[in-house]
């Protein structure tokens, strides 16, 4: 049976993955014909492509996928005709094909306005990858932007110009408020103040009637007279079903456009069938993607002899837009006789909440949620599963009185066949088989067997507990190891190169592994070695195990030059040493930027300069900073008592004094700190793995707090100590960080996993709970006993200097592809493509 | 028939220039090599030095190791692996990368070009 999909986007491409699975190898012969020159990929994510993703990355599967399943796949190359009596189709590019069976998927386009002007330079709409590739050009030289649309894929459009660096947007909507079609005007207020705050503009209950300039956009006027400049304009105010190939063969449209359906999803032909957004079922045009795969499936199972039908589909959805969380579920704005509804409104916090419920208060009929949307999952499935409500029903957005959230409690409750995935239409059930009988223990392993989470990803939270309750109930512990040569985690592999005394990665690997290793293991496997016997990380064997900046003690950078970071203790230096930083960085034409911790950074040097560059500073009496190491990064301070009037403590001397004590220490990942010399804290020591606060009786002591995407403060370990116990409390903080953490976990997330949190934490430290601090105080001592700089080794050890070359047979020359540009009188690495 | 292809063995470098289990890169002519000694196998590989991701030339300076026992180099910009025996890209991405052929003589590492007859 010949099948033709005509489309290939992400409804087109799920439904041959559907067909794929349902039916038998060379039952169908499916040819795919997409307009785009791109395999299908993920529209939904779109706006992550500013965020750094390539189009690789959001594609749903490449062009070998269609080849290795037997699909022929025809890009750039759309559907241009139908001829229903002979049952063919005819290709854009004169490619005439017969079909037993059609299926449209052509999506829909961008609704355009007709507006006069919206054909100006600098007017967009926001819809495939080559409109975001011609936003990027054009956003380079644009200062003020504006979005028409308030609704859903206008608000994504406002968070693409923000990303692209233009926060002076304002946003036009028609409707007197923003989403209208999912949220009440108190939500939208909300959400409008809370967007305000960002910086966007939000014009409400706005007709554009031009678009101003000459070729370019210059501004755009209103109809109540009103006008506003701006130098790009985004057109986000809806979609426009593509079903001119459907109008062309007079199959039955819409009035307002849509290709009409049954619940079969079979057009007026009943050899052709139409899913996604081109679709028009009962007057309803779906502009999600869940609908979309619902609607593949229903076709999917009628064409292999099933027998199913779309039945609508429950528009609830949960959005973070622009960092602001929306979500809509059931009935939002149900009304009405014996409907009664609860609300909760902090404009402080820019929260809303509101439930609709049925007269006897048991039934959950739908909701709203602005700003705080965690129960959205929960609320989401009490509404479609008819779960009875609390005798208080207010408790489930206000949450139960006495603090307690019901945490795992709320999966346990939700009955098997709870739809916990609704992209994917996978249930509570069906989740937690796959873990129980089909062994998936990882997120990851439950997205590839089931396929749940991997559309918009806004059940993976749930996903996850799904698991660990399920592995919990079976008693099943939950192992952590480190990749398929070690069945260990990283801190039973501690214990165990500690026990056997082993000094080198292969002997690890001999003794405690299997098969040749890779780069999962070998940098964790390092970090342990150089933790625990502080030896060379390039000594001979150890050196290929090291990862890519530990492999050459310099941070690769774009290119493939690297940066160099000399140590600066506390921050302090003399005019010396900063005239040699100034000397060599001039010798070595290197750029220079001040870092985060209070060091100099020199970049763009070359592999084979690295020892040239390092022989110099050693001899000015620098040493490594381990800029590219797991290891102790800096110890910022402020000035302190010698200088500030504020000052109670000396901070500088004791930052230098901590800084080189642990400096070289290796961790499992990096580590920071600071000292302050007062309460203003200028060190910001209280966003530091471990920080230092002067007080009028000693210092206080603060643990676990990272920067980074997810920045945490550090919590108070202990308050008012003198030096040496605070040095002795970060000894055996720091020996049980290393002993016990995941590869690549930082103090702050260690902390949030540990059962029992700061209160353990410090029981740990301060009382010895475990009988084990006087052995980590030696150990630590041993360490900084044993600390040498390893570039001054690496420098005077011709073997391991040579190794610092581009060319193995050719070491004088440098990398001739390295190249720089010029900017701001210095130097940066050439844009990579 | 598929055409006759001569290989030019290009002596690259001394076995000792290559650290065990790791990699060096080798110019020829305008091209970069990079060459891997696996020594836990006792296998010797090379392949283009660029990574096709990002265009970068340093999988020379990659970790080697294996996947289900398929030998495998990678990038250290992002990360991506590719087969050191048939180039492929093993992190799921398109782009695959250029293998030669390797041969040690008396120490000395030869690397196999291909020529078109």
């Amino acid at each position: 049976m010949k099948i033709i999909v005509a489309g290939n986007g992400m409804v087109g491409y799920k439904f041959c993955e559907k067909l794929l699975a349902k039916s038998k190898p060379g039952q169908f012969q499916i040819t795919v014909f997409g307009e785009e020159i791109r395999p299908a990929y993920d529209r939904v994510h779109l706006s992550e492509y500013f965020a750094g993703k390539s189009a690789e990355d959001l594609t749903m599967a490449p062009a070998s996928w269609y080849a290795d399943n037997y699909i022929k796949l025809h890009l750039g190359n759309p559907v241009a005709a139908i001829n229903r009596t002979a049952k063919t189709i005819t290709a854009h590019n004169g490619l005439t094909l017969p079909y037993d069976i059609l299926v449209l998927a052509t999506g829909s386009a961008a609704f355009v306005p007709p507006i006069p002007g919206v054909d100006k330079n600098g007017v967009f709409i926001y819809r495939t990858i080559e409109d975001l590739e011609m936003m990027t050009a054009w956003a380079k030289k644009a200062k003020k932007g504006a979005v028409i649309g308030g609704g859903l894929l206008g608000l994504e459009a406002a968070k693409a110009m923000i990303d692209l660096g233009i926060t002076d947007t304002s946003v036009i909507e028609f409707a007197p408020r923003l989403m209208p079609r999912q949220i009440d005007d108190t939500g939208s207020n909300i959400l409008k103040n809370k967007l305000e705050t960002l910086g966007l503009k939000i014009l409400t209950a706005k007709n554009t009637s031009a678009i101003a300039g000459d070729a370019a956009i210059t501004g755009m006027q209103f109809t109540d007279g009103t006008a506003i400049e701006t130098d790009m304009l985004v057109i986000s105010a809806g979609i426009k079903p593509r079903d001119e190939l459907a109008r062309l063969c007079a199959i039955e449209v819409g009035p307002r456009g849509g290709i009409v359906v049954n619940e079969k999803l079979q057009t007026s032909d009943s050899s052709i069938y139409a899913i996604g957004e081109c679709a028009l079922h009962k007057g309803m045009v779906y502009g999600l993607v869940a609908p979309g795969y619902e609607m593949a499936q229903v076709v999917v199972d009628n064409i292999t002899g099933g027998n199913n039908s779309f039945n609508g589909y429950d528009m609830s959805t949960k959005l973070k837009l622009i960092g602001v969380d929306v979500a809509s579920f059931g009935d939002p704005f149900a009304e009405g006789t014996g409907i009664k509804t609860i609300a909760v409104k902090d404009t402080n916090k820019g929260i809303y909440k509101r439930i609709n419920i049925s007269e006897d208060g048991k039934a959950l009929l739908g909701g709203i949620l602005v700003g705080d949307a965690d129960q959205y999952n929960m609320l989401l499935q009490a509404c479609k599963n008819k779960l009875a409500l609390p005798p208080n029903p207010e408790e489930v957005i206000l949450g139960a009185r006495g603090g307690e959230g019901d945490g795992g409690a709320g999966v346990t409750a939700l009955p098997d066949e709870a739809l916990i995935c609704s992209c994917e239409s996978v249930s509570k059930g069906q989740i937690c088989s796959a873990v129980s009988e089909g062994n998936c223990e990882t997120v990851d392993a439950i997205k590839k067997c089931t396929k749940a989470g991997s559309g918009c990803g806004g059940c993976l939270p749930l996903v996850k507990d799904l698991m660990v309750h399920t592995m919990k109930t079976q008693g099943k512990y939950i192992r952590n190891v480190l990749c398929e040569h070690f069945n260990y985690s990283r801190q039973e592999l501690y214990d165990l190169v500690k026990i056997h005394q082993l000094k080198s990665y292969d002997e690890v690997l001999d003794k405690l592994g299997n098969g040749d290793g890779c780069e999962l293991c070998k940098p964790p496997v390092a970090s342990i070695l150089a933790s625990l016997w502080n030896e060379m990380p390039l000594k001979k064997g150890n050196a290929t195990a090291q990862d890519s900046n530990d492999r050459f003690l310099a941070n690769i950078q774009k290119g493939g030059t690297y940066s160099v970071v000399p140590r600066i203790p506390g921050g302090e230096i003399t005019p010396d040493k900063l005239i040699v930083i100034g000397e060599v960085a001039k010798k070595y034409n290197l750029y220079t930027k001040i870092t985060g911790g209070q060091r100099i950074d020199l970049f763009g040097a070359h592999v084979s300069d690295l020892p040239k560059i390092w022989e110099e500073l050693i001899a000015a009496g620098f040493e490594s900073g381990h800029a590219y190491g797991k290891a102790l990064r800096t110890v910022k301070s402020c000035v302190g008592s010698t200088w500030c009037r504020f000052g109670l403590h000396d901070s500088v001397s004791f930052a230098i004094e901590i800084e080189e004590r642990y400096r070289g220490l290796r961790a499992p990942h990096k580590l920071k700190s600071a000292v302050s010399g007062c309460i203003r804290e200028c060190a910001e020591a209280q966003s530091k793995d471990f920080g230092i606060i002067a007080t009028e009786k000693g210092w206080n002591l603060y643990v676990c707090g990272n920067g980074g995407s997810k920045p945490q403060h550090a919590l108070l370990l202990a308050a008012d100590i003198d030096s040496a116990t605070c040095i002795k409390y970060i000894d055996r903080f720091l020996m049980f960080y290393i002993k016990t953490a995941d590869p690549l976990t930082r103090t702050a997330p260690w902390l949030n996993k540990m059962e029992g949190g700061m209160d353990y934490l410090s029981n740990v430290v301060i009382n010895d709970s475990l009988g084990m601090c006087e052995k980590w105080e030696a150990e630590m001592q041993e360490l900084v006993n044993s600390y040498k700089c390893e570039w001054k080794e690496a420098v005077e050890n011709p073997d391991i200097r040579k190794r610092f070359t581009h060319f193995v047979n050719a070491p004088e020359e440098k990398d001739p592809t390295v190249h720089f540009d010029n900017m701001r009188e210095m130097k940066r690495a050439k844009e990579w493509k | 028939m598929i055409a006759e292809k001569t290989i030019t063995w290009f002596p690259a470098c001394n076995k000792a220039d290559v650290p065990e289990n790791g990699g060096v890169c080798v110019k020829y002519e305008d091209e970069q090599i990079a060459l891997f000694h696996f020594a836990r196998r006792g296998e010797w590989y090379a392949t283009q030095n660029e990574c096709p991701h990002r265009k970068q030339m340093a999988l020379s300076r990659g970790m080697i190791g294996t996947q289900a026992d398929e030998p495998k180099v990678a990038c250290p910009f992002h990360k991506k692996t590719f087969s050191l025996k048939t180039g492929e890209c093993l992190s799921g991405d398109e782009c695959a990368i250029k293998t030669y052929a390797v041969k040690v003589e008396n120490d000395t590492i030869y690397i196999g070009i291909d020529k078109d007859a």
